[in-house]
């Protein structure tokens, strides 16, 4: 229903005091219409019959995720050929992917050309005619995360399982996935300890919408991450002996909660059976699968994410100067399994883990030189295209 | 056992809604009528099921034993006797019971020769029941939404059934209903609280008019509504208690898939700022 459309029907009720009436009730029901969805639904069980361990989902909304959440075509795969030369052997500086062949090799950029940069193409990461210089910040980066692509799918498959991920689970055809997210000093207030909105109490579009706590990341997805302890072990508990946790804590735990359902697009009993949230044995195994993600994603946002801060240029850097990290959204949107669980490892095997002569070590990037930015070499457009996604304004999209 | 002087008068035979004089008859203080009968009837036969239910169970702890809906897979059709059918029976028989009471609450008005305010207060509680247990399953197409019949089988599923909506304290039906709840209850406190203290008088005193109990409420809100409007107000908030919580459940699943909280993102929209 569009505000227009409530203004004409509004206009026509000047007419008379029935058609008033009617289009009050016209109006009414039309925002009712606006807020609420319409059966039928679909509905799938999850554990015993009439414990209310179900997911209802809208056969809508679950059209538009499928059409969303697709994976691209695959290149055609170049023929394998015995002692084909190495793009390592023929190119200088490739690091990672220096085990595959040359035709390997360049569908490789090519498949990364178009699921990251399918604008700007390769001069997004590579400057001038030397394609084997490090000369933007972009081409520095996206070794880290092939890195960090072959260590998801190496190290952490009780998360990914044999799916796996790639560039494409989080680009989706953009220069920065959709879903990241930055560290918030919270808004500007009188100051004060009365001024402290601790991050409460606004709409907290990363956590469900709730009004809870709207950075749960910094303490659960990063540095040393806070463990969740919150429910007691036994009735009436007693402070200092069976449970020290604050009510803040159940609080921040809630909100990393409504994140991760929220991103998955499922419901608190996709992972637990309320009537005891901590009981592993009451719970579903996905609870498993998601206990795995709070160890992997911490890992990403501190070995992979946040030591690239001193490579990003400014606009790509938090309110508090930080590096853009990862959390349950950023592989998953909306999805309980990152594109239907399908798998696009079987096209791209390059990512399965590291090649011959390859490493996963960190570079030491505090005494990097300044890199250029492939943005600023364009000029400046009016309109942002599609892809340059601002995180605020990916965050206010997700409202509309 | 004996008769109460006026009750006599009230003893009137007639104004049933059904099957003319047939069970218009009263068992010591008791009316029986047609519905009485039909009340008997389901609720006698639903608790046997009950306790055949229990019998089936592994259990005969009373805050334990649980008679389970069908598994969601069998639809809105019938279930086999032990994996839900029975359930479904009990559910036939609890609503003909509550039905049937309501029936002959309006039968009793009738005779009285009063409003049905009895029977339509209770009907708004089988609502509440009712769209549970069914309207609730039929809109979602399976027989297993309904709760579970057991003490402690039947919370856990609303602790469940609140979470799928990631948090049910953001349901504006179930605002309404928990406030309505909670001023029913301050209105009912107030009210016994004022009646016992203008009737516990000394021994040998009257009790004390409605003039007195008004004096109070003004001297302490400024405002009385008064003996008859304390009812109505009473009747006002109980209704709306028993009518939102059945809106809130209705709209949970079949008119709203997504956590609560993000329902409210209509506020965001508002032309005014967005």
């Amino acid at each position: 229903m569009k505000m227009s459309d409530l203004h004409r029907r509004a206009a026509r009720c000047m007419v008379s005091s029935r058609a008033i009436k009617l289009g009050v009730i016209a109006v009414m029901a039309a925002s009712v219409q606006g807020c609420f969805e319409a059966p039928p639904m679909d509905t799938e069980q999850v554990g015993f019959r009439g414990v209310g361990m179900w997911s209802t989902t809208n056969p809508d909304i679950t059209e538009q995720l499928v059409a969303l959440n697709q994976v691209p075509a695959a290149l055609p795969a170049t023929p394998a050929v015995e002692g084909a030369p190495k793009a390592g052997d023929i190119y200088q500086n490739v690091q990672v992917l220096g085990d595959l062949s040359v035709a390997e090799f360049a569908r490789t950029m090519a498949t990364i050309t178009q699921w990251v940069s399918p604008e700007q193409g390769c001069a997004y990461c590579h400057e001038g005619a030397n394609f084997a210089e490090d000369n933007l910040y972009t081409k520095v980066v996206s070794r880290r995360m092939m890195q960090m692509t072959q260590n998801i799918n190496s190290e952490w498959s009780d998360h990914v399982g044999a799916t796996g991920v790639t560039c494409y689970t989080c680009h989706r055809g953009n220069n920065v996935p959709e879903y990241i997210w930055f560290e918030q000093d919270g808004p500007v207030t009188a100051g004060g300890m009365s001024g402290n909105s601790y991050q409460q109490n606004h709409v907290g579009t990363e956590v469900g919408y709730t009004s809870m706590l709207s950075d749960p990341f910094s303490k659960y997805l990063m540095g040393e991450p806070d463990k969740i302890r919150v429910a007691a072990q036994n009735a009436l508990p007693m402070r200092g002996e069976t449970n020290n946790q604050p009510t803040q804590a159940l609080e921040n735990t809630w909100s990393l909660m409504m994140h991760m359902s929220d991103s998955l697009g499922v419901n608190c009993t996709h992972c637990h059976n309320s009537r005891n949230f901590s009981s592993w044995e009451q719970s579903p195994p996905a609870r498993i699968t998601a206990w795995h993600a709070l160890q992997m994603v911490p890992e990403i946002n501190n070995d992979y994410m946040t030591p690239l801060q001193p490579i990003y240029p400014d606009h790509r850097l938090g309110s508090l100067d930080d590096a853009p990290k990862t959390n349950c959204a950023t592989c998953h949107q909306g999805i309980n399994k990152p594109l239907y669980g399908v798998s696009m490892l079987e096209d791209y095997p390059e990512w399965k883990g590291p090649l011959e002569g390859g490493t996963l070590d960190a570079p030491d990037y505090t005494a990097a030189p300044a890199y250029g930015d492939p943005n600023a070499v364009e000029p400046e457009s009016t309109e942002p295209s599609a892809s340059l996604v601002n995180p605020e304004t990916s965050s206010k999209s997700v409202i509309q | 056992m004996a008769m109460l002087n006026f009750e006599k008068k009230y003893r009137v035979r007639g104004g049933t809604l059904v099957g003319g004089d047939l069970f218009d008859f009263w068992v010591g203080p008791f009316y029986v009528g047609f519905f009485g009968v039909t009340t008997i009837f389901f609720a006698t036969v639903g608790t046997l099921l009950i306790v055949y239910g229990a019998a089936l169970g592994d259990t005969w702890n009373v805050w334990r034993i649980n008679i389970a809906p069908p598994d969601l897979s069998y639809g809105l059709g019938f279930a086999p006797l032990k994996e839900g059918g029975l359930w479904q029976l009990i559910t036939i028989c609890a609503t003909g019971a509550f039905v049937s009471w309501a029936l002959r609450q309006a039968e009793i008005a009738r005779k009285l020769g009063m409003g049905y305010h009895v029977p339509f207060v209770f009907s708004f509680a089988i609502l509440a029941y009712v769209t549970l247990v069914i309207f609730r399953p039929i809109l979602l197409g399976a027989w297993g939404h309904g709760f579970p019949y057991g003490i402690l089988s039947h919370l856990d599923w609303v602790s469940n059934v609140g979470y799928q909506f990631l948090h049910f304290h953001y349901n504006p039906a179930h605002m309404l209903a928990v406030t309505f709840f909670f001023t029913t209850c301050l209105a009912l406190s107030l009210h016994g609280g004022l009646v016992l203290s203008a009737t516990s008088v000394p021994k040998g005193e009257k009790v004390k008019t409605p003039e007195y109990e008004d004096t109070y409420f003004r001297d302490i809100v400024g405002y009385s509504i008064g003996t008859l409007g304390i009812h109505r107000l009473g009747m006002f908030l109980a209704i709306n208690a028993a009518f939102w919580s059945a809106v809130c459940i209705i709209i949970s699943g079949p008119f709203w898939t997504r956590g609560w909280p993000e329902w409210w993102n209509w506020w965001l929209e508002l032309p005014i700022w967005s």
